[in-house]
Formats: C-alpha cells, structure tokens, sequence
C-alpha cells in the first residue's frame, strides 16, 4: 500500500476548556479529493488548519507524506519539538487557500504569486515571473497580472491565492470554506478552477458547504460535528445516503 | 438655453443658500482684533523691530538654526532605529527581549526628558572613564568619557533615546494594526518570521506608521530647546536668549528665535502634508479634485489602503 499523503491520527485540540477536536483519524491517499462537510464548530477548520501547523494539535499526530508534522522523534520514542526554520519548510510544501483570501495588499497579483517562490525556494526573479505567469495564465488571469488585489473581484483574489499556494509547487492543497465570502455569481469561476486541479490529480482537502461540488469532484467525503469524524466515504454513500441521523439532520439543511 | 442641453440633469435644482449672518459677525470681529494685534506689535516701541531684523540674520543665530536642525533629524535617525528594534523585540516569543523593551519604554517614557538630559550631561562625573571588558574583570578599552560624549553627543543621545521610547510605541501600534490573516497566509507559504515581518507586515503598516512619525519630527524641532540642561550652548534657543541677556533685550530675541522655529515648522508641515497624501490619511486624497474627477492613479499605497488590512488608529498621535 502506497504511504497516504494525509494521515491524521487521534487528533485532539483544546483551546483554554474548549475542546474542539475529540479524537479524529483522517487518511487522505494521493491524488485524492478529500471534502470536509459539517455545520459550524464542528472543528472541520480547526482540522485544516492543523494540517499545516497554523494550529498546534493538543494531542495525536499529523503525518504528510508519512514525514510527522512539527517534530522529530527519537529511537526511544520522544518528541522534539522542530525549530520554527524547519516547520516553516514543511508548510512551504503545503498549500493553503483561505476563506478570506488574504492576498498581499502592497503587491500586485503577478508579485504575489513571485514573492514566495523568490523568499522561501530562492528562485531567481526570472523563474519566478515566468512560473507565476504560467499559474496566472492557467486560472484565467493573465489579464490582470498588475492589478493589486483591491482592484479584483473576490473571485479574481481567490484565484490568485489558488496561483500563489500552487506557484510553491506544494505536494498537497488545502482550501478553508474558499467560496463562502464570495458573491454567489463567483463562486462558479473559483470552483472551476479547483475542479481544474483535481483532474490534474492534485491531492487536496476541502473544507466546504458546497454540496454539488463534492458531489462531482470529492473521491472522499467526511461528515463531522462536535469535533468527531460522524461518517465519511464515497460521495454516493454520505451524501446521497447517509447512514447517521446527524448527516441526514445537516444535509436537509444545506441541499 | 444652451447650458441645459449639455446639464444631465434635465430639473437641476436653483435655491438659494441659508443665509449665514454668523459668519460675517465672525468675520469683522475678526478683522477687528487683527487689526489691533498687528496695531499692537508694530507701534509699541518695546519689540525693537530693528533689532529682530538685525539678529534675524546674525552669523550665530543661523548657526543656531543649523545645530538645532542637526539635532532634530539625528536624534530622530537614533530614535526610529532604536524604535523599530525595540518593537520588534517587543512582538518577540522571547520574554527577556519583551521585558527588556518593556522596561525601556516605561523608564525613558516616565521620567521628563529634561531630568534624562541633565543626566546625559553629568555622565562624564558619574562615569569618568568607559571601558570596555568583563564586569568585575579585565578591561580591554578604555575611553575618557568626556572625549567621547562631547556637550553635542549628550544632547543627541539624551533626546534620541528619549524620542526612541515614544516612537516604539507608534511602531508597534503600526505593526499591531496589520490585519493577522497576511502573517498567516505568509507562514502557510513557508515564510520565515523575519521575512514575514521585512517583506508582509512593515510595508503595510508604514501607512499607520510614517504620518505620526513625521508628527514627532515637527515635535522633536522645539524639544531641541531643552538642550541647555546638559547644557549644549549653540542651539537656536540658547543663542538667541544669550545674545538677548548681552544686550538687555530678551524680547526681540525671542520674536527672532520664533520665527525660525515657526518658519522650519511650515516646511516640515508642507511635507508632512505630502507624506499624509501619499499613505493616502487625512482629506486630501478622497476629495474629488475640481474640474471633473481626476483619473485615479492606482498605486501601492492607494491598494493597501483600499484593502483595508492596515486599520487607522485614532489614538496613535503620541507626543511627548
């Protein structure tokens, strides 16, 4: 069996009492579209966001591509927590796209797509524009490279965000709710294009309310509420036939 | 009717204006009371106008202007450098580095910059040598402290280290203004802390940082004049006030050390102004130019301010 790209074990987060993630094991193979459904505070972003360190799990381990997220452990089994240097150099492999875009404000679409190919994998100006203007290109903004983000539609940031995290050339793409602060009529052109890198076999885990789009593209679908994996499978199964009353309950909700 | 053919506003409304009467009350009394300041300045003879004319152009009295302009723009070199070092270790994981910024600000903020420059001038009493070495072990330089902190050197270290504590603040109030989700998308890209805050965070909050800045430098022009207390005698308050008790006529020398002060203070204003348009604060850049609206020039500035992710903050006007 191929090493999972994605492999979460017993995860557990706390903040101060609040205890957000109860135990959660989450496999994501290669290539795999993974698609995270569940109401709000059931931990689905706490999870993300865990899976690039932005958030230190309290307890249970992440692995991406079977090397452990944060630390290094010993032969007797100790963990060492890792210098910020080297968890800064395991997020550069990993994607993320947020919710609010957070495009740098101060560069324009072409340089913040550059900034950290050039900063963080030391690419020369040159390989830098010429990759950032391939990304641009390929999710549709080729005619917007000098805009700065304040001059774009939400639609148009979001998918220069997509061209920023993709420029990193990451192993696996994260995307945090990325059409929920869009204008309805937006939407579509943000999930085209992750539809677009699904097919290219990009491994990604998507946090989402959009129920037709895990439909079409999700190889894996999991149900979680009040910090717990409720249910998860195919598409065919937890959408369209959910087992537990708690997905059946959410998704009359949303559908 | 050849104006209405053009008007897109086929019914444009003609009123006219609630009368204002106020104003023009306001108005004569205030032509009034110029008249009798300005009556009151050029006749009573007291003012010696010969001399503010005479000493306005006088050899120290320039020199003066110099020395205090030194003053002005090197203790604010010193004191923004040591600002920007002192929030960032401020922001820092590390405590020590956050209690030494801490203690630094509270000390040099809490006690009259007057007191800290007598001090800076006793130095050489408290300290007469400075060495470098081990405490309470071998010394391997060794300088006579009043070579080395000249009158000058005092003053200039007295009101930049002074200045440093204040600006700290504007500083971290600037970095703490940049909205959290740009260093979170910086650290998800495998940006490093130093570069996150170098590349991402400085360049937005110089938009919170740069116009309270330029404040204290208008500021730190007439705060130069407590110099006397290390005492550094050259200054343009000093050299005025001497030349004023030489020759028993303090008050002309007074009128000749406001002027300078007054005239350096417009100019820093105009840039000042120029500065504040350009990190796009204050009134000028919203207001529509005349003549018809003005193509807008998109730039860096402009974008950072239209996102939003550098928040104004009101209560950053911090003078000593």
């Amino acid at each position: 069996m191929t090493t999972p790209m994605v492999e979460v074990r017993g995860a557990h987060k706390m903040f101060g009492d609040l205890h957000v993630l109860r135990g959660v094991d989450l496999t994501v193979a290669p290539g795999e579209v993974c698609v995270v459904l569940g109401p709000s505070g059931s931990g689905k972003s706490t999870l993300l966001r865990c899976l690039n360190e932005l958030e230190v799990l309290t307890g249970g381990s992440v692995r991406i591509d079977g090397e452990l997220l944060g630390y290094r452990e010993d032969a007797h089994g100790t963990l060492h927590r890792l210098h910020p240097t080297a968890i800064a150099q395991q997020r550069s492999r990993i994607g993320m796209v947020f919710q609010r875009f957070h495009l740098f404000p101060h560069m324009t679409a072409l340089e913040n797509v550059m900034e950290a190919q050039v900063q963080v994998l030391k690419r020369s100006k040159a390989a830098a524009r010429a990759k950032a203007v391939e990304l641009l290109d390929r999710v549709g903004l080729s005619d917007r490279m000098h805009h700065y983000p304040a001059q774009l539609s939400g639609g148009q940031q979001q998918r220069v965000a997509i061209a920023r995290a993709l420029a990193m050339d990451p192993e696996i793409m994260l995307f945090d709710e990325p059409t929920s602060a869009l204008d309805p009529e937006l939407v579509g052109e943000v999930l085209a294009v992750m539809k677009d890198l699904a097919a290219g076999g990009m491994t990604m885990v998507v946090v989402t309310h959009e129920i037709g789009f895990a439909r079409e593209v999700a190889d894996h679908v999991v149900f979680m509420d009040e910090g717990v994996v409720v249910e998860e499978g195919a598409p065919s199964a937890v959408i369209d036939a959910p087992a537990e009353e708690r997905t059946r309950d959410f998704l009359s909700h949303v559908l | 009717m050849s104006d209405t053919a053009h008007d897109p506003v086929p019914n444009r409304i003609h009123a006219r204006p609630v009368p204002r009467p106020g104003r023009w009350i306001a108005a004569a009394i205030v032509v009034v009371l110029a008249a009798m300041a300005v009556h009151g300045l050029v006749t009573n003879p007291k003012f010696r106008w010969d001399i503010v004319w005479a000493y306005l152009r006088d050899v120290t009295v320039i020199r003066g202007v110099g020395w205090t302009l030194l003053l002005t723009f090197g203790s604010m070199v010193i004191g923004v450098v040591l600002a920007v070092i002192l929030a960032i270790m401020r922001r820092s994981d590390n405590p020590v580095l956050r209690s030494v910024s801490w203690f630094y600000i509270w000390f040099f903020r809490g006690t009259p910059i007057y007191t800290q420059l007598v001090f800076w001038g006793l130095i050489s009493v408290l300290y007469p040598t400075l060495s470098l070495g081990i405490p309470f072990g071998p010394e391997f330089v060794t300088f006579q402290t009043d070579v080395v902190i000249t009158a000058f050197w005092a003053a200039l270290l007295g009101l930049g280290l002074n200045e440093a504590a204040y600006l700290a603040e504007i500083v971290r109030a600037g970095l703490g203004s940049v909205d959290k989700g740009q260093e979170e998308a910086a650290r998800a890209l495998g940006m490093k802390e130093r570069t996150i805050l170098r590349r991402i965070v400085i360049p937005q909050a110089m938009r919170v940082i740069v116009p309270p800045t330029g404040n204290e430098t208008i500021s730190m022009l007439k705060t130069t004049s407590l110099v006397l207390a290390v005492p550094f005698t050259l200054d343009l308050t000093y050299a005025t006030n001497a030349i004023g008790n030489r020759l028993f006529e303090p008050i002309p020398l007074l009128i000749v050390s406001a002027f300078w002060y007054l005239l350096i203070t417009s100019v820093l204003m105009v840039g000042q102004s120029y500065l504040e348009r350009y990190y796009g604060r204050g009134t000028g850049s919203e207001r529509p130019r005349r003549g018809g609206p003005r193509r807008p020039r998109f730039g860096r500035q402009a974008a950072i301010k239209a996102s939003g992710t550098a928040k104004d903050d009101p209560f950053l006007e911090v003078t000593p």
